[in-house]
């Protein structure tokens, strides 16, 4: 395992044992858990309470680590995710057995589809029922299977804080994902004075960080040859703490660089080679530039359908080189022509120490820059239209720091939220990308500001059909007093829906108008945050000042343009190259 | 401006000419033809722990790969299991089904194995038991064994390559096939080779786990 992989996660060695001066010796088997996490570095939990977790919680009690008592386990699932990708180490979030482990399953997808480090822990009845079909079981191992990086179903009190030891590190090593501990309750409550041991990967378990040498020389010369070159940029780069290398090595051989929506602060945007986010929504250049390109060297992406519109159009001229610490990912949706397998970062070194020379490419830089000034992303303010969620989304982008993290929910919103926003730095966009999860803002916005640093600001945009899906984590937020703005983007509307309805559905809104929503402004007053409502385009930069300003939570409840769309559009399947930049060209 | 932005419209873009086929392969737009399936013996060495096979299962019914056969038993290294995959798929699907396996936890080592290599299935074949001689001599034919004779059934057992079974199950018919029950096939590389990469071919238990400590295959 390179140290970039996991720089954020120091993997205990035999060498450096854990601090144990300061707790007690281990008694039963939920003891074993918690010190197990404590071992692992874990300072942030996200659970709810139940009866089969009980004695994880009852030994969390005398635990240092901080625990978030979320109020839906979803959110706590949503929470430590987005806490992972901040942070760059597993999120924790717990849940008691059956109803409480289902309703983690939705997180767990969305770290799974996303390769975020997370770490679930859910109650279990106890071993001599299970099976029976007892009060609150379900075969949580089983529901998770095809949804977790690895997961483990603890039979032993001896071992199972070897288990969550081995989860933790499954889940933060190599290609990066959610990895479940299932504890029945008489293992927890058995008593043991076991410590457990470090946390390790299992022998089975050696991914390949270090690249194959004529892999990366290849790789290099095709790349030296090209005309036309394009780094495409995935999640992976941010995931393997690869920003750094990639930033170094597109400046150094001027390559401009595309990201996938995974990858957005990757590479900064306003840098002169960022062509920005490619894919269904991303700009009308990206998106001319992978179509044209003829090598694109693509880091860390599992080529996600919503990058490449339909395979038979993507890149269609281009050889791929493809770096990847997932074997599996090579030539899985998009045949490689040079695989590289690896950590993102020592293959860029590499890769960037082989180059026989550089590309020949002022035409093609050129012709990058043209397209940027040929499709630009605009919008039209005049003041007698109703407010554009663009503004609001600028507006908030001028009013923070470079650092600010932003969350979101799914649908027009988060669209707005990623296409109008600058990204400079990694870690600061907080989404759901291949889940396409709604609800997902307000929740990952109370795990990303536990992990991020106490003067980062944290915003998370919502439309109000997300919002409406997890809002009840207001209660955490105001409890716990986070410091977060959740900017409701309010158009009436599932918008995404209703633009989809109002290009491919003739109009019909089948239940996509909500006709009317609750004034979140209030909404929030009563759950004890501050809310504001702001109608007009000359309400917005003082409004955002004084929520931005306000410590604690806030809701700002923007009405907008029920008519705004998103653009540009590739309708599902197509040539990215064809991307819409309005309804009549879909 | 409510509903869009500014450029060229889709039709006064330039376009490539170029296409890719739907392994994501650049082809040549003349010769573009879809890939052809063909039948892959796949070898997974496994950790014997509970839930293995569901695991694979789950894998190949979650990613809609079309398997033939499936068996799974232990080898001679105590916690270890071999599973043997018969699968009808394109050279792009086996690659990813021999990666996908690879990256099972459980996952100590995963091949994929040539023609040449040693194959063998069983088949229980229980028929009309009104001609007792006959059946016996198209079981002795096929090198097979009868493992229960009684007044209206007799029970047969084939092994042998897949061919060798289907053509006994032919000859069987005659008789009028009352049940069937098959094993799918299971099978070694021969000689020396070793079966899953890294896989020491010798015979003693200790070294039938791969000689390296990279276990997963194409990692």
């Amino acid at each position: 395992m390179s140290e970039r992989a996991t720089s954020s996660y120091q993997e205990p060695t035999e060498e450096q044992p854990p601090e144990q001066s300061k707790q007690k010796p281990v008694t039963n088997g939920a003891q074993s858990v918690v010190r197990a996490l404590e071992n692992a570095g874990v300072t942030h939990l996200f659970g709810v309470q139940g009866g089969a977790i009980m004695p994880v919680y009852d030994a969390l009690y005398d635990s240092e680590m901080t625990h978030v008592m979320m109020a839906h386990e979803q959110s706590a699932a949503h929470a430590a995710d987005a806490y992972g990708i901040v942070s760059g180490k597993p999120g924790v979030c717990l849940a008691t057995s059956g109803p409480g482990a289902t309703n983690l399953v939705t997180g767990i997808a969305d770290a799974s589809m996303d390769s975020d480090p997370m770490i679930a822990l859910t109650g279990q009845v106890p071993s001599d029922m299970v099976g029976s079909d007892a009060f609150q079981e379900t075969d949580t191992t089983g529901v998770t299977a095809p949804i977790t990086k690895a997961n483990y179903f603890a039979s032993d009190t001896d071992t199972v804080g070897d288990v969550v030891g081995e989860a933790f590190a499954m889940a933060a090593t190599g290609r990066q994902g959610p990895t479940l501990v299932d504890l029945p309750k008489d293992v927890t409550n058995a008593p043991t004075d076991r410590e457990p041991g470090p946390a390790r990967t299992p022998s089975t378990y050696n991914p390949r960080t270090d690249p194959d040498d004529e892999a990366v020389e290849t790789a290099a010369t095709a790349l030296a040859n090209a005309e036309k070159p394009v780094i495409l940029a995935g999640g992976g780069v941010i995931k393997a703490n690869a920003t750094a290398e990639l930033r170094e090595f597109a400046i150094a051989h001027e390559i401009p660089v595309v990201t996938t929506m995974p990858a957005v602060g990757a590479f900064p945007e306003d840098h002169e080679l960022s062509m920005e986010m490619a894919g269904m929504h991303g700009t009308g250049y990206a998106n001319m530039a992978i179509t044209h390109c003829d090598v694109m060297l693509a880091v860390g992406t599992r080529f996600d359908d919503r990058l490449t519109g339909g395979v038979d159009t993507f890149a269609p001229e281009a050889e791929i080189i493809h770096i990847d610490i997932d074997p599996a990912e090579i030539s899985k949706n998009v045949y490689a022509d040079y695989p590289v397998i690896g950590d993102a970062g020592t293959a860029l070194s590499r890769l960037h120490e082989a180059i026989p020379g550089e590309p020949d490419a002022d035409e093609w830089r050129e012709q990058c820059q043209t397209w940027k000034t040929e499709y630009p992303m605009d919008y039209g303010t005049p003041d007698d239209e109703p407010l554009k969620p663009q503004f609001v989304v600028e507006a908030m982008d001028a009013a923070t720091d470079a650092d600010t993290i932003v969350t979101t929910g799914v649908g027009q919103h988060q669209m707005w939220a990623v296409q109008y926003w600058t990204y400079t730095e990694p870690r600061t966009w907080v989404s759901s990308h291949g889940l396409g999860t709604m609800g997902y803002g307000l929740p990952a916005a109370i795990g990303a500001r536990l992990a991020a640093r106490e003067d980062q600001a944290v915003v998370s945009f919502e439309g109000d059909g997300s919002f409406l899906m997890t809002l009840q984590e207001l209660s955490v937020a105001v409890r716990d007093n986070m410091d977060i703005t959740v900017c409701v983007l309010n158009n009436k509307y599932i918008g995404m829906v209703r633009q989809w309805q109002d290009a491919f559905f003739e109009g019909r809104h089948s239940a996509s108008d909500y006709g009317w929503c609750p004034e979140f402004d209030k909404l929030a007053e009563a759950f004890g945050a501050k809310g504001f409502r702001v109608d007009e385009y000359d309400e917005v930069a003082d409004t955002i000042e004084a929520a931005l300003d306000y410590d604690g939570p806030s809701v700002i409840d923007f009405h907008i343009d029920p008519g705004a769309n998103v653009y540009p559009m590739v309708a599902s399947g197509g040539a990215n190259g064809l991307f819409a930049l309005s309804e009549d060209q879909l | 401006m409510t509903q869009g932005l500014q450029g060229p419209r889709p039709e006064e873009r330039p376009h490539p000419d170029g296409r890719r086929n739907a392994q994501g392969e650049r082809i040549d737009p003349v010769a573009e033809a879809a890939q052809e399936t063909r039948q892959a013996t796949v070898s997974a060495l496994v950790e014997h722990e509970p839930g293995v096979l569901s695991l694979v299962s789950g894998l190949f019914s979650r990613r809609q790969f079309n398997i033939e056969s499936l068996t799974v038993g232990p080898t001679t290294v105590d916690g270890h299991a071999r599973i043997t995959l018969v699968v009808e798929e394109t050279d792009a699907g086996i690659d990813q089904i021999k990666k996908q396996l690879a990256k099972l936890k459980p996952s100590i080592a995963v091949g994929e194995l040539g023609t040449d290599a040693v194959r063998a299935e069983l088949v229980l074949l229980k028929v009309q038991g009104h001609e007792p001689d006959k059946v016996h001599a198209i079981t002795q034919m096929y090198e097979g064994q009868t493992l229960d004779a009684g007044p209206r059934t007799i029970t047969v057992q084939i092994t042998g390559d897949q061919r060798k079974i289907d053509d006994a199950v032919d000859a069987f018919r005659q008789f009028g096939i009352i049940e069937i029950a098959r094993t799918g096939q299971t099978a070694l590389a021969r000689g020396d080779t070793p079966t899953t990469p890294g896989e020491s071919p010798a015979a003693s238990a200790e070294s039938t786990a791969p000689a390296n400590s990279t276990p997963n295959s194409d990692q």
